[in-house]
């Protein structure tokens, strides 16, 4: 049941690719506006590719999906032009509260340590977040969005990929040197491609439902172990923007999901959750959650990306930040073989970068739903022990798994050059900078993650010796002042440290002192060339 | 890594075997089952090592699949 109407409505359009005696061929063609497609190819586009971006709808805003944005995703939306919106809009929450019963076990606090741009974590209707994407996508000359363009056939060619792409006006041709699928989790290419999507399916049913009511519960996650309210099962709370709660209720493997959804059903759960029935049903649905992923994420010229190519349950807002995080990893490095400047061998990084990233989030995901819907008996014991004793003995608050709210993954890869060198500090070789307070030269504020934007960058404290060579080199000190001294903590900086900064804001490699052919080298090796 | 010590370890092994008995004297199953839950988290915090906890899991099942008695 969905009291919610159509928030947004594009309008197809018919294209000039339509009237071409023989298909078009663009570059990259990315499949599936949903928040993966459209970071994709906002991405892509900021980084002077051509895009054409299909989607099989024309609307935003019908059912709720996503609400939790981490500070990663933050930070790539920021790059990409719409953290802004997305801030002013969404809710802004660090606090996580469990529960068990009417008593709190713990409370936690996801950022503690300030000096960041982006907070821990937004809460914002996905469709909001849309939105503002379909905004940013809207405003670039070389991004074209299709709208009702539904992608039927796929064929692979040399050196690129045929599509056959549905509209009002009938079907068209289209060919692509590189396709991004990003089609979602019932994604039609995967069929296209005969690829399994194999995981495990979880057997609780859970009913998400978005109420609007005028609250004072503080912008917290809380999350109930057998609350008074919903006995034997879970529960969890947590606000968005326009007075709409997000809440999630177990139901046990046996619930009817059709008999559920009914307001005579829902309803009464929810009053008796709320204590009080001023509230409005914005959106309700029962769901069964599954984690399943692609065996591999790049076949041929076709890339998955996002929910097509791994899939994870609620707990842990791991789905459409991991597929945001897929998007620009992708990005950079497709821009960078498209130019030429890297070997195609570069994509196969992605594959196995990614494929790391997903096992850590359907693992995460895997244990956070175990521990939330216990499949035996014994599996319950084990449960209710953990949570009896969180109260008295502090091992086991740490046992307690309402959800390990998404983080982003620090890459072992072969694009980073391993240390030689000891460090401390918060940064790792591998993992996204954090971000830190700086000034630049004109003495203007400017968060350090702004000033490195989406190229490759070394970072450099100097020493008395000359500025390393690189295609872009930002000097501690005199590009950028660390008044606060975050940098210099963070990245356990020292006189002559060199830090060489992946496009996608990662790290790749440092050094105490940098010799400038370890330099180069280190920066041939991040774009996958052989050095 | 250190390795699951299967060599007895306890000067009066007998009085530590009573010491789990006495615990669950007196017990449902139910609740037995409940303590034995517990007492397992707190021992594998206490050991503190994943590989000597997944060395102590496989030993406990192999004793499973010898002891019982309806497994066909
Ligand atoms: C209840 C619930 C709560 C969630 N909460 C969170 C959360 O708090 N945080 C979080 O990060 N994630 C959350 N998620 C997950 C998140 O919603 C998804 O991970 C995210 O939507 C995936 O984005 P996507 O772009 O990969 O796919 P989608 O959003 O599914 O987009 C796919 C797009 O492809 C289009 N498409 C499909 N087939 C074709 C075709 N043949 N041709 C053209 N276009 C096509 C579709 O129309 C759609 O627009 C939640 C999910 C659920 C169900």
């Amino acid at each position: 049941m969905s009291t919610r109407r159509t928030l947004y409505q594009f309008g197809y359009r018919r294209c000039p690719d339509q009237d071409r005696p023989s298909p078009a061929r663009h570059p990259v063609v990315v499949v599936g506006a949903g928040p993966v497609g459209l970071c994709a190819a906002i991405d892509l586009a900021q980084r002077g590719v051509p895009v054409v971006l299909l989607d099989d709808a024309d609307r935003i805003g019908e059912g709720s999906r996503g609400i939790c944005y981490a500070k990663r995703t933050l930070e790539i939306l920021d790059r990409l032009g719409v953290a802004q919106p997305c801030l002013e809009k969404g809710v802004t929450w660090k606090i996580g509260k469990v529960f068990q019963g009417n008593d709190l076990l713990y409370a936690f606090d996801l950022l503690p340590e300030g000096g960041h741009k982006m907070p821990a974590f937004i809460n914002l209707q996905q469709y909001y977040l849309e939105h503002a994407l379909v905004a940013r996508a809207a405003e670039m000359p070389n991004l074209d969005l299709r709208w009702r363009n539904k992608v039927v056939g796929l064929s692979h060619r040399n050196e690129g990929v045929t599509l056959t792409v549905d509209t009002p006006d009938g079907p068209y041709d289209l060919e692509a040197e590189w396709v991004v699928a990003a089609d979602g989790a019932r994604s039609p290419l995967r069929g296209m491609l005969n690829l399994s999507f194999q995981g495990e399916v979880f057997e609780d049913r859970f009913l998400i439902a978005d109420v609007k009511m005028k609250g004072d519960f503080p912008p917290e996650r809380w999350f109930w172990f057998d609350p008074p309210f919903h006995e034997g099962h879970s529960a969890l709370l947590h606000k968005q923007p326009d007075d709409v709660w997000r809440i999630d209720l177990q139901l046990g493997p046996h619930a009817d999901a059709e008999a559920e959804q009914k307001p005579e059903r829902v309803l009464p759960r929810l009053r008796q959750m709320l204590g009080h029935d001023s509230f409005s049903l914005e959106w309700v649905s029962v769901y069964r959650f599954q984690c399943r992923r692609l065996e591999r994420f790049v076949h041929g010229r076709v890339m998955f990306a996002g929910d097509a190519a791994h899939q994870v349950s609620p707990f842990g807002a791991r789905g459409a930040n991991s597929g945001i995080q897929d998007a620009e990893n992708l990005a950079w490095k497709l821009a960078l073989v498209i130019k030429g400047a890297a070997p195609e061998s570069l994509i196969d990084t992605y594959d196995l970068e990614r494929s790391a990233a997903a096992d850590e989030n359907i693992g995460h995901s895997t244990r956070s739903t175990d521990f939330i819907a216990p499949r035996t008996a014994q599996e319950l014991r084990f449960r209710n022990a953990a949570l009896a004793l969180a109260r008295h003995a502090s091992f086991a608050k740490r046992m307690v798994n309402s959800g390990r709210l998404s983080m982003p993954s620090t890459y072992e890869t072969p694009l980073s050059t391993p240390d030689r060198d000891t460090w401390s500090g918060s940064l790792r070789l591998g993992a996204p900078l954090p971000d830190a307070p700086m000034r630049a030269q004109d003495g203007r504020p400017v968060w350090l993650l702004e000033a490195l934007g989406g190229e490759e960058t070394i970072l450099h404290v100097p020493n008395g010796d000359s500025r390393p060579e690189g295609s872009r080199v930002l000097v501690i000190g005199e590009d950028l002042m660390d008044e606060h001294g975050h940098f210099a903590e963070r990245f356990d900086a020292t006189p002559g440290s060199t830090y060489l900064v992946r496009p996608d804001q990662h790290l790749a490699a440092r050094w105490r002192q940098a010799a400038p052919d370890l330099v180069k080298r280190a920066s041939l090796r991040l774009r996958g060339v052989d050095a | 890594m250190t390795a699951l010590v299967s060599e007895s370890r306890f000067p009066d092994p007998d009085r530590a075997y009573r010491a789990l008995i006495d615990a669950h004297r007196g017990l449902s199953d139910q609740d037995s089952a409940a303590l034995n839950s517990s007492l397992v988290l707190i021992l594998a915090n206490h050991i503190g090592d994943q590989g000597v906890l997944e060395e102590a899991i496989a030993l406990a099942k192999q004793s499973l699949e010898r002891s019982s008695p309806d497994r066909s």
